[in-house]
């Protein structure tokens, strides 16, 4: 018989609300899994463990009363260690945030807790959100539970491999260019960047406010669905949430089937990938195929400006979010007592990690007078052009499908100091968050090597649903239960 | 035009403003829900986390606030955009929580709420220093924009000299109040010119509803200054109007003597010391200029649609020029009196509270003009030209009171001494006008029989004024003058002529 941890959440979430086992025993299950687990991982950053207890009781005492819980009753849920849980420090990674605790809760978590979920911890990252592998954290590298060698993909590693190594069965990533895809890639979960303006950014540290994201991270659709229900919606909060409530559905094979969904192949894309990401995604369109589905070959033509666009913006826009980060009111333990302002700025931002000042003084020369037309304007004149191509070919069909990531996973250090190679991994994620559409990342096997590969389809803004039906046909062909870490 | 003054500079003379005004009247500040009145909380107690600007918090635009610039916006005629849009103006001071401020810029694009306007002013009568030659000349200047932005908090020094400082505070309870920055082109050639176009503007605004000028720091202004179509000094930390056009003088003074000795005068921006009265040299604006403005992701863009502006217009209260006009061609009031209740807003209003208890517009006017202000003046007039001291409310008078006595001269025929002696009994006791009458018994003797009984009594006491008055017209007046003196000049005199002469020609 399959252990509690193992199973997906809204499975033990109808135990508990059957009353077949409890929260608490739950909740316990999960942290002692945790405990023992995660020093290889690294996923998490911080815990907390005492408070999902207590949580966990008042939940089951909802339920004995008789009292009506939510979509996420006794579930525990991990955190991106850039969202903002009220009483949690909130490190994003960096030591510049050591010991800051966020006093306000963000909306995705206040919903999360309306929903009966529990917060179980907060989960290691690229340090800010920057970067594709989780080794730019100053807690050190998340590892990847399919190999510990291995990155676990990033910047929401601690997300992905937490999932994946059945320490929690959900989790919160964020995505501003590829951030919850790509380790969803790498360790064989479900992840899904939400089309922009659908989920509350409120609570969110800003890394590049115009292209990021929250969204939920499970190791199946059936569990993502739920979380993405309880977070996403409008939000008085966020003003570029946008008014439209729309409850996701799992739907059966059969009903989507007669919705015939058109599915793009990007071909050119899956062609420059690594051969066995190729194969793979190939495979997938075969099984699509295999249902009865519409195949067409598409083509964007802009993807290879797409990196340059990405980058301009995102940099540009880090650099004055990160410019609030000053120890003066808040961050880690010093004082500004004794130093002049200039000088105690400099001392203090002197804290952030290589590839954090790399960013921000990119973003910081695209801005200065004189260039904004040069590289800002024009990045965001190709981002116009490319929501433009996409919804020419959303006209045509109602998903894209290409790779996730070009390449299998690859060792911890290997390409850290190569930041034009590092940039060029994103080049197939960033496109979703230049055009706002929303972006699935699913399992789609494994390497010879044992690597994982993800699938990752593509809709126009606000078709999420589409993406979720044919994530959940891709899943019963061979679901995701084949592939778990054995750790 | 030119307004000449003491220190003619000549035509070459440009000045240019830069004006900041709290919207006070909002309730809540440009991006959250904490007070804009912050000058009643504790140091950083009317703070949250987004006017801290603690990670992850985004900023959620005060609607009324758009509408409130709006006002002004359309009060100095300027266009207002179908889109607004916000943008960061970056650079780190420690008074910015977030080391950027939101604000509207227009380099890339019309992002600001308010473009291309002009206001007219009249020279000021009461401004009897200026010299003015043609008071009734009007002085136009343009606006170049208006736009909505964040205040930033408020750092208070340990000492004046920032290099003498061991430590500063800072106070965040202002940070992201609604601030609205009025820029003009350099169409000022004099600091008079200055001085009242302040005032005038300042008065808008009490005008508009939108800021209370009395607050300290509501209205605050920054300058600019060119003397002979050299390079633009700024001038900032100006903490009043007096010191605006104190501060004119100095930088005038100082360019024409660097120019004397042939000196360029470089572009930068200078402080205003206001202990030692002079400018001193800030940084120099080559190297300020690197802001790396672009749009704020957090806001989208405003569509504020066509009907905004026309929906804006009907909502506003009535402005200055529009009341000037309206008390000339409907109340009938000569322009001088008008200028002078329109010129403070809170005069007009007192004058429009009166009008409600009694409907004589000239005659309360009059009052107000001419008695009341008259009271105000003697008491501290500086108050009121100024607008940070208490004007009106130095003076216990209601609008009712003034009313009152409007009512009491035109119905019952009181005359002006006794009128004048109830108001000021009225204005030290704060009773009513019409009380004070009754109680004092000096309601005007109105009755004839009792006037004729007076008359009778001087008569019988001096019976040669009866032989008098047969050759002499002027004994009527004479008779007159000693009925005043019995009555206390409770009778009206026209009656009291006819009963004079009555009487004496039934003798």
């Amino acid at each position: 018989m399959k252990r509690l941890y193992e199973l997906p959440a809204f499975v033990v979430s109808r135990k508990i609300k059957e009353q077949e086992v409890t929260a608490e025993e739950y909740i316990s299950i999960i942290i002692e899994r945790i405990k023992h687990i995660d020093l290889r991982i690294n996923s998490f950053i911080s815990h907390n463990f005492e408070n999902a207890i207590t949580k966990s009781r008042a939940i089951d005492k909802k339920i004995k009363e008789g009292t009506n819980t939510g979509l996420l009753a006794g579930i525990p849920v991990g955190i991106k260690d850039n969202i903002s849980v009220q009483g949690l420090k909130n490190t994003c990674a960096s030591r510049m945030l050591a010991e800051y605790v966020s006093p306000y809760n963000a909306t995705v978590v206040s919903r999360i807790e309306e929903q009966d979920g529990i917060v179980i911890g907060k989960l290691n990252m690229d340090e800010f959100g920057m970067g594709t592998t989780s080794e730019y954290s100053a807690f050190g590298p998340v590892r990847n539970p399919w190999n510990l060698e291995y990155v676990a993909g990033g910047s929401s590693g601690g997300s992905a491999a937490a999932v994946a190594s059945l320490q929690i069965p959900l989790s919160l990533g964020s995505d501003t260019g590829g951030s919850i895809r790509c380790p969803s890639s790498f360790c064989s979960v479900v992840g899904i960047k939400p089309t922009y303006g659908s989920v509350s950014r409120n609570g969110l540290i800003s890394y590049s406010n115009s292209l990021e994201q929250i969204g939920p991270i499970a190791r199946t659709i059936y569990d993502l669905v739920p979380l993405l229900n309880s977070i996403s919606g409008f939000d008085p909060k966020d003003n570029t949430t946008i008014n439209r409530k729309s409850e996701y559905q799992t739907n059966n094979v059969d009903n989507i089937l007669k919705k015939r969904y058109k599915i793009g192949v990007l071909n050119e894309l899956i062609d420059e990938s690594e051969s066995e990401v190729a194969k793979n995604t190939r495979k997938k369109v075969k099984e699509l195929e295999n249902y009865g589905c519409e195949i067409e070959d598409a083509r964007i033509s802009l993807s290879h400006y797409a990196l340059a666009s990405y980058y301009v913006i995102a940099t540009a826009e880090a650099s004055s979010n990160l410019s609030r980060y000053d120890n003066l009111r808040y961050g880690y333990e010093g004082s500004p007592e004794g130093y002049e302002w200039n000088s105690y700025f400099a001392e203090s931002r002197s804290r952030f990690g290589d590839e954090v000042k790399l960013r921000i003084l990119l973003g910081s020369y695209v801005l200065s007078a004189g260039y904004f037309g040069k590289y800002y304007a024009k990045a965001q004149k190709l981002r116009s052009k490319i929501r433009k191509e996409f919804d020419n070919l959303f006209n045509k069909c109602d998903i894209l499908l290409l790779p996730t990531m070009p390449v299998l996973p690859f060792k911890i250090g290997e390409k850290s100091s190569q930041p034009i190679e590092h940039y060029n991994l994103d080049v197939y994620t960033i496109l979703a968050n230049l055009a706002g559409i929303p972006a699935i990342s699913i399992p789609g096997g494994l390497s010879e090597k044992g690597f994982p590969i993800g699938v990752q389809l593509l809709a126009n803004g606000f078709n999420e649903q589409k993406l979720i039906d044919v994530a959940v046909l891709l899943e019963n062909v061979e679901g995701f239960k084949t592939w778990i870490p054995k750790i | 035009m030119i307004l000449n003054d003491r220190n003619k500079a000549g035509p070459e003379l440009k000045i240019g403003l830069e004006i900041h005004c709290q919207l006070t009247f909002l309730h809540t500040k440009l991006f959250c829900g904490c007070l804009s009145n912050y000058r009643n909380s504790a140091p950083n107690d009317n703070t949250c986390p987004i006017c801290l600007g603690l990670p992850g918090t985004l900023p959620l635009l005060n609607k009324r606030a758009v509408e409130f610039a709006s006002m002004i916006c359309l009060a100095f005629n300027c266009s207002i955009p179908e889109k607004i849009s916000f943008y960061r103006k970056n650079y780190f001071y420690p008074d910015l929580p977030k080391n950027y401020q939101t604000t509207q810029y227009n380099s890339y694009e019309l992002s600001s709420i308010g473009y291309e306007g002009s206001i007219e002013f009249v020279g000021d009568s009461k401004s009897k220093t200026d010299d003015l030659k043609n008071s009734e000349e009007r002085t136009k200047i343009r606006i170049t924009r208006v736009q909505l932005e964040e205040d930033p908090g408020k750092i208070t020094y340990e000492e004046d000299k920032s290099a003498a400082n061991n430590y500063s505070l800072i106070d965040y309870n202002r940070a992201g109040v609604s601030l609205v920055e009025i820029v003009t082109e350099p169409d000022f050639s004099s600091p008079i010119a200055v001085r009242i176009f302040l005032n005038e503007i300042v008065n808008l605004f009490e005008y508009l509803g939108v800021t209370d000028p009395s607050l300290e720091g509501s209205v605050r202004c920054d300058v600019n200054v060119s003397v002979g179509g050299g390079k633009k000094v700024e001038i900032k930390n100006i903490s009043s109007f007096k010191e605006v056009e104190k501060s004119i003088y100095y930088e005038i003074t100082r360019q024409k003597t660097l120019i004397m000795h042939n000196i360029d005068v470089k572009p930068e921006t200078r402080h205003w010391d206001e202990k030692r009265k002079v400018t001193v040299a800030a940084r120099s604006k080559e190297e300020e200029e690197e802001y790396r403005y672009f749009p704020e992701p957090d806001i989208p863009r405003i569509i504020l649609g066509s009907k905004f502006v026309s929906r804006v217009r009907t909502s506003m209260p009535e402005l200055p020029i529009e009341r000037l006009k309206r008390y000339i061609e409907v109340y009938k009031i000569t322009e001088h009196t008008a200028k002078i209740l329109v010129n403070d807003k809170r005069i007009s209003d007192f004058f429009e509270e009166s009008l409600v208890y009694h409907k004589s517009p000239i005659e309360i006017s009059n009052w107000i003009v001419n008695e009341l202000l008259t009271k105000i003046n003697e008491k501290d007039r500086q108050g009121l030209t100024d607008h940070n001291t208490k004007g009106l409310d130095i003076l216990t008078i209601s609008p009712k009171q003034v009313a009152e006595m409007a009512k009491l001269v035109e119905i019952k025929s009181l005359n002006r001494t006794t009128a004048r002696e109830i108001f000021d009994k009225s204005i030290e006791t704060g009773t009513s006008p019409l009380k004070l009458i009754e109680t004092l018994e000096i309601e005007n003797i109105s009755d004839e029989k009792s006037i004729v009984k007076v008359i009778q009594e001087i008569l019988s006491s001096q019976p040669q004024l009866i032989e008098q008055s047969k050759n002499n017209p002027n004994t009527i007046n004479y008779i007159l003058g000693l009925i005043m003196k019995e009555t206390k000049g409770r009778v009206n005199p026209q009656i009291a002529l006819r009963l004079i002469k009555e009487s004496l020609e039934d003798i």
